[in-house]
């Protein structure tokens, strides 16, 4: 614990913490382009300088800087003023003056601190120096000729991303940031733009559109995954214009997936902005709201319960499933699922279907078992805390199931059940680093899940976290990744079969052959809606994606920025989302369309506002009331013991950049997909 | 006494004579007033008329769609939206301006870093509707094309004292 005089203040700063660290803990601020809290340090930049004592009489950079016992720091003296304005001099003679026509332009680092630190001339009055751009995919613009070297674009990808796709070559003068023409392959890229202290990298899809003052800002939470991330809304009127990342330590850090944030151009297309109904020639009229409740309720009044079904989608929020919920309760239907891909999920023991030990829990882990699943797509984030935390040592990964490159060195055991089968008696070497370790944990996707033999699976996950130590106290490694925001949330307030009602499965092959007549899809379209042909389809949702082509109604409802909802992540973590922009045309928020067909089949569901809604949410399942908080689960018996299929798990996950209804709808998405799926823009080695 | 100088002026209409004399010498001092619209009084080069979107003699536009003038706009009546061109330029594709919001008070052509939207010396833009009085991008061009050497060559005055 150095104790150390920062600006005449004495302070006591914890041990291994740099100078830099140590005067923003005393409050005062160090301005800086090259260090970042979460990368590694560089020192390049020089903009950090501050006058220490005792040492040589020179200015010295913070960031690299270990603070010591009885360093005296002064940050405002005149060596230190005197040396900033000559470094912001030294990164301004080559920084072109373009700020006008620059993307960064009003939320710029070298903007704002040219303002504080710099000069307000220059004396400079030879030629700049002008560097060709580099083709860096289509997600991230790159005008060169402003960077000023910092290399945070590099760490991150190298440190964070796990790609080593950027770099920087040549020296002095002539360095230059490039990725040899390549397009930069991690799911975390976006983040490089944020993180360039200059309009070097910009967002490609949003370049030029708007300004930073001029958007509204809202603070929300990311449904196109099952990690919750924390996300801010920039909108300009009522369209979404991009998405950025919110600090949640917890949870995604700083950072966002790509799909995260270029996917909202995908909230403009294919959208359902009024009712539809079915006509007497087959084809999808549109109609006025009373139309499309009358129609339902001709079909549905009087029919019996049984023959009801309802599938919720990924991307719902809690109050429109308690709403649905409620209503098929009010029609007595039993058949009802949020597990659209037939995940064999125990909804009855928590911990069965919860990421235990947390998304922050995964850097205390020392071994770690990867069952079915390819983190590095379904969850990005988790992934680059796997990273974060092999990239500490000694952090020994095994992987059953598809194999890709996780971007950390793993351990392929092997594609199936027969490998699992294996480890879970103890007969397979990795079942033993796995009881070696202190703090293992095991990560069960929904690859190894959703088959037939699902529950197996689950059982065989369920012995080896018990036989190998996983759950013990304070800790629970048996970890389930999901790939639905609106999963748990689902699992949390029982959207599960009644009793003696279908699950997913069970209401396609019943609405096929059938014994259901009605089937009320709120947002699911990653069914098979071929078998959906007979029954009456009510489709509820915001894209004219899979599940409205075979609606004989479509309700057009509201997509996660455009109403307030609750989400559960996959720690089993409740996050409220807010409103950034209004549903277009005649949509509406989805649990109002739900109360107003009720009060149409003369079963009104008994709320009115949105915060009578929750507080029943609330009453029913008191879970909810701990926002931002997770509640850990009871272990229990879960899973059924049977045998396993020897096909080998595959992964739900077949095209990161499109897996719903608002990615499949994005031009930047698709093309991502042409360039990370296709390779249709590969490097021909003349360029970059 | 007061009385009979008081007749004696009125019989004789000296105060008639007084004013038709200030009259006869008014007839030849030069004439105030103008024969407004064929004759018009001398502008400022600083005057703020209505606006103009300028381009460079090569005949690029110069509005680079910096957004400044919709954001320093006290009556907010300019509306700007953005794009990069087909040759990835950042240029408009929308300058709104409502010539009805507008006070003139110049602090577009204030915040404009390349001279591009100005007010020009033009007064004379009353319309018969309200309609015609939202300017858009071809509007505001059109007038920069139609004004431009008087633009210029009121820039290049009020140079001296930029």
């Amino acid at each position: 614990m150095p104790k150390l005089t920062i600006d005449g203040e004495e302070i006591e700063v914890p041990d291994g913490l740099s100078v830099l660290q140590a005067c923003e803990l005393a409050g005062v601020e160090i301005p800086r382009f090259c260090y970042h809290e979460r990368l590694s340090i560089a020192g390049n930049c020089r903009m950090c300088l501050v006058e220490v004592k005792p040492g040589p009489p020179k200015p010295q950079a913070s960031c690299a800087l270990p603070a010591g016992e009885g360093m005296e720091v002064s940050t405002n003296s005149p060596m230190v003023r005197k040396a900033r304005h000559g470094v912001m001099e030294f990164l301004l003679i080559n920084h072109p003056l373009d700020c006008p026509i620059c993307d960064q332009g009003g939320e710029c680092d070298l903007q704002d601190q040219a303002m504080a630190f710099g000069h307000d001339g220059s004396r400079f009055a030879e030629n700049k120096r002008a560097v060709g751009d580099k083709y860096m995919g289509p997600l991230i613009n790159t005008i060169m000729t402003r960077c000023i070297h910092c290399t945070r674009c590099v760490r991150f990808s190298t440190e964070v991303g796990g790609v080593e796709d950027m770099g920087m070559v040549n020296r002095g003068e002539h360095a230059e940031i490039t990725t040899l023409g390549k397009a930069v392959s991690s799911e975390m890229s976006g983040n490089v733009i944020d993180l360039c202290p200059v309009g070097a990298l910009t967002s490609k899809p949003y370049s030029f559109v708007a300004r930073p003052w001029e958007l509204r800002k809202t603070e929300t939470i990311d449904v196109l995954d099952a990690v919750g991330a924390n996300i801010r809304v920039d909108a300009r009127g009522n369209e979404v214009l991009r998405v950025l990342p919110r600090l949640n330590e917890d949870v995604n850090e700083e950072w966002i997936t790509d799909k995260t944030r270029f996917a909202c151009d995908g909230l403009r297309r294919q959208r359902l902005d009024r009712p539809y109904v079915r006509n007497a020639e087959g084809k999808l009229a549109p109609a006025e709201w009373d139309d499309a409740f009358a129609a339902i309720a001709k079909r549905v009044k009087g029919l019996d319960g049984g023959k009801i079904a309802a599938l919720a989608g990924d991307l719902c929020d809690v109050e429109s499933m308690f709403a649905l919920k409620a209503l098929m309760g009010a029609l007595g239907s039993p058949n009802l699922d949020c597990r659209q891909d037939g995940a064999k999920l125990d909804p009855t023991v928590r911990a069965s279907y919860l990421f235990n030990t947390g998304i922050a829990g995964v850097e205390e882990a020392d071994a770690c078992l990867i069952i079915g699943s390819n983190p590095r797509w379904e969850a990005p984030l988790v992934n680059a805390r796997l990273r974060k935390r092999w990239l500490q040592g000694s952090f020994p990964v095994g992987v059953v199931g598809p194999r890709h490159d996780l971007t950390y060195s793993h351990e392929y055991l092997g594609a199936g059940a027969d490998t699992l089968r294996d480890i879970a008696d103890g007969s397979h070497a990795f079942a033993s680093v796995l009881k070696n370790a202190e703090r293992p944990m095991l990560i069960l996707g929904m690859g190894a899940l959703a088959r037939p033999d699902g529950a197996a699976v689950l059982a065989a996950a369920r012995k080896i976290a018990e036989d190998t130590g996983m759950v013990g106290d304070g800790w629970n490694g048996f970890s389930v990744l999901h790939t639905a925001a609106a999963r748990v949330g689902g699992l949390e307030i029982g959207f599960v079969p009644g009793a003696g009602g279908l699950d997913t499965n069970g209401i396609l092959d019943a609405s096929a052959s059938g014994a259901v007549d009605v089937v009320y899809l709120l947002g699911a379209d990653e069914v098979d809606t071929k078998k959906l042909g007979n029954a009456f389809v009510i489709y509820q949702g915001h894209h004219g994606d899979a599940g409205a082509h075979v609606a004989d109604v479509i309700l057009p409802g509201a997509a996660y920025t455009e109403k307030s909802g609750t989400y559960v992540n996959t720690e089993g973590r409740v996050q409220q989302g807010q409103l950034a922009a209004f549903p277009p045309g005649d949509a509406r928020e989805d649990w109002t369309i739900l109360r107003a067909l009720s009060a149409a089949l003369d079963c009104t569901l008994p709320f009115d506002d949105v915060a009578a809604l929750r507080k029943q949410i609330r009453e029913a399942f008191p879970r909810f009331v701990r926002l931002d908080d997770p509640e850990p689960a009871a272990w229990g018996e879960f899973g059924m013991a049977g045998t396993m299929d020897s096909t080998p798990f595959g992964s739900p996950i077949a095209n990161f950049h499109m897996t719903d209804p608002i990615s499949r709808a994005s031009e930047t998405m698709a093309k991502c997909t042409q360039e990370f799926l296709n390779n249709q823009n590969e490097a021909t080695g003349t360029d970059g | 006494m007061a009385l009979l100088d008081g007749t004696i002026r009125g019989l004789l209409l000296t105060e008639l004579v007084q004013g038709m004399a200030l009259t006869l010498r008014t007839m030849f001092r030069p004439k105030h007033t103008l024969n407004y619209p064929y004759e018009k009084g001398p502008l400022s080069p600083r005057f703020r008329g209505e606006h103009a979107l300028r381009r460079y003699p090569n005949g690029e536009e110069r509005c680079i769609a910096c957004k400044l003038c919709e954001a320093v706009c006290p009556a907010q009546a300019i509306t700007i939206e953005a794009e990069p061109r087909s040759d990835g330029s950042r240029r408009t594709t929308r300058y709104d301006i409502d010539m009805t919001k507008c006070i003139y008070c110049g602090f577009c052509q204030e915040a404009c870093p390349v001279d591009a939207i100005v007010e020009g010396p033009n007064y004379e833009f009353a319309t018969e509707t309200r309609e015609e009085l939202f300017y858009d991008k071809d509007k505001l061009l059109a007038n920069g094309e139609r004004w431009e050497p008087e633009i210029a060559a009121n820039i290049e005055q009020d140079l001296p004292y930029r």
